[in-house]
């Protein structure tokens, strides 16, 4: 089939790209982790020098670093549960015969529209805003004091915009799925008399395994960096309550001028967006069959 | 799955469907009328939904306070850019792994995925450091290399699910008649491969348009786009929530157009032809 000749040029073909995407990735790499091996402050750029594992090992031990961590975790995990398992629910809805599918899709796709600094800035003032928010204006008439959802809250509110943003992703690749499964399937599944349920677990389920895959996946990728809602809302507060691991790096370039320690964390999230794709791969790269 | 139902119970689902839909979409609704009031009607309590001062002050404040037609031009130029010059490194190497595939086709493509996970934020600063030696800090060419190569791993998984649903005898015939590699490309792979293409161009000019981290940390006054504006914006203006809606609707109102319109090709995009 494939030739030696069209074999080299589709190699031709592939190599710009993988050069660039090369260039891309190994160029600030090198450098971040050249970086990480010194001592390079903003604030006294006169000295340097080889540090060792210093940057890393004030990183580790930092008291924040196992709470950003953890948060980071949290993100992503959380976001992934409320998208897949609402988004599914709403895609089981929409794809009943209902009246108007094509507004509906509309409305639901429109949070994938709304740029990263829009969303959190809509959420933080019109809505979590404790004196003006639509939210302290519905617990008001009800009598209840308004709820502090950036102060006492602040990673559940920040999962919470996060999840708003990515349910019409979810949402729609889900219901493209389901719309591709044969009617007569779920008919027969139900003159047999399976439940609803049963119908859910054996039948639309298995077909919709890849749809899921594909929304994990992409939405890792996504998430795993999440940093302008938490920049516009809660800055990583109060205290460190809200402080991923892509925050705790800037703040340690940003506010601290801490080029070596910034480092240090950047290799530390890239080792281990590193772990979250290898076992993300394992368990379902499998379905991702192409 | 249309399935004969009773009028009835497709009632009920018909309105528990829109009333999700209206929950989900209920934010940016609120941040639209928002737009349309008096800041005092903005702000007052309870909330006023349709006993609101309407005003179209807000829009005309934004327009004379900032140079929105300048961001807008910039976000055009960065996202439009920034897709085209993606597709033409993306094309070739998609249509190559589609055809030719070779032993490692599928892992280079899970490699080229996977740099998409580094965190932007660990890399800031080194890139930072090297644009600012190649002179692009706040140009918009520094903006259109840097997303076309942030997106190129999706440009190149999305073109490459569409050329795999291409059936390869029409190329074996084609090339049975002596088509050359390019002649194929050209006469018989671009024709078939139009809308997929049109997909993958429509959905990473919206990642592009929404793209806020590497527009901030970039760009400073001349190459700023909507997103940039956008966060300038929120910052020093304080509390003027009917201001920041009529900014915030200024700079999602063209991708959100653009998007409703194209929202069937977008749909078959996103789903990285893992969905059929």
């Amino acid at each position: 089939m494939s030739t030696q000749s069209s074999r080299f040029a589709a190699r031709m073909m592939v190599a710009p790209s993988v050069a660039l995407l090369l260039i891309w990735m190994i160029v600030p790499l090198a450098m971040t982790l050249y970086y990480s091996f010194r001592l390079y402050r903003l604030i006294s750029p006169d000295r340097t020098g080889w540090v060792g594992f210093n940057n890393y090992l004030w990183f580790v031990n930092s008291p924040d670093f196992w709470l950003a961590l953890f948060n980071t975790l949290a993100l992503v995990g959380g976001v992934l549960i409320i998208t897949v398992v609402l988004g599914m629910l709403i895609a089981l809805l929409i794809d009943q015969p209902v009246k108007g599918q094509g507004v509906l899709r509309i409305l639901v796709i429109a949070p994938f529209f709304v740029m990263p600094p829009v969303a959190a800035s809509i959420w933080e003032n019109l809505f979590m805003h404790p004196q003006n928010g639509l939210f302290a204006a519905v617990a008001r008439s009800f009598g209840a004091q308004p709820i502090l959802f950036l102060e006492n809250y602040p990673m559940l509110s920040v999962i919470g915009i996060v999840s708003w943003e990515w349910l019409p992703f979810a949402t729609l690749i889900l219901l493209t799925a389901l719309q591709s499964l044969s009617s007569e399937q779920l008919e027969a599944a139900e003159m047999d008399g399976a439940s609803a349920l049963s119908r859910f677990r054996y039948i639309i389920l298995p077909h919709a395994t890849r749809a899921i895959t594909v929304v994990i996946l992409i939405q890792t990728i996504f998430l795993l960096g999440i940093f302008g809602e938490i920049f516009t809302t809660t800055q990583g507060g109060p205290g460190s309550a809200s402080t991923t691991l892509p925050y705790m790096i800037f703040k340690q370039a940003i506010a601290a001028k801490d080029i070596g320690r910034a480092a240090a964390g950047g290799i530390i999230a890239v080792i281990l967006a590193n772990i979250v794709a290898y076992f993300l791969m394992r368990s379902i790269g499998k379905h991702l069959d192409a | 799955m249309a399935r004969a139902v009773t009028p009835r119970r497709k009632l009920i689902t018909t309105l528990a469907a829109w009333a999700v839909a209206l929950i989900i979409f209920f934010p940016v609704l609120w941040m639209i009328l928002t737009s349309f009031k008096t800041e005092a009607s903005a702000v007052a309590n309870p909330p006023q939904f349709f006993s609101a001062d309407w005003t179209l002050e807000n829009y005309a404040e934004v327009w004379a306070r900032s140079d929105y037609p300048r961001f807008f031009w910039n976000s055009v130029v960065i996202s439009v850019g920034s897709t085209l010059l993606g597709l033409l490194v993306a094309v070739p190497s998609a249509w190559a792994m589609a055809f030719v595939p070779g032993r490692k086709t599928k892992d280079l493509l899970m490699w080229m995925l996977s740099t998409k996970m580094m965190p932007a934020v660990a890399v800031m600063i080194p890139l930072y450091l090297l644009f600012q030696r190649l002179g692009l800090i706040d140009t918009k060419f520094g903006l259109v290399v840097a997303l076309m190569l942030m997106n190129l791993p999706i440009i190149i998984w999305m073109l490459y699910t569409y050329f795999k649903e291409i059936p390869g005898e029409i190329l074996e015939a084609s090339r049975m008649d002596g088509a050359s590699l390019w002649g194929e490309i050209v006469h018989v792979l671009t024709p078939m491969a139009l809308p997929g293409i049109a997909s993958t161009m429509l959905l990473n000019i919206i990642l592009a348009w929404n793209e806020a981290f590497w527009t901030i940390v970039l760009t400073t006054t001349k190459a700023a786009p909507l997103s940039a504006f956008i966060a300038s914006f929120s910052a020093p203006q304080g509390l003027f929530y009917a201001k920041l809606s009529a900014a915030s609707a200024m700079a999602i109102m063209p991708i959100l157009i653009l998007g409703w319109f194209s929202q069937k090709q977008l749909v078959r995009g996103l789903t990285f032809g893992a969905v059929k």
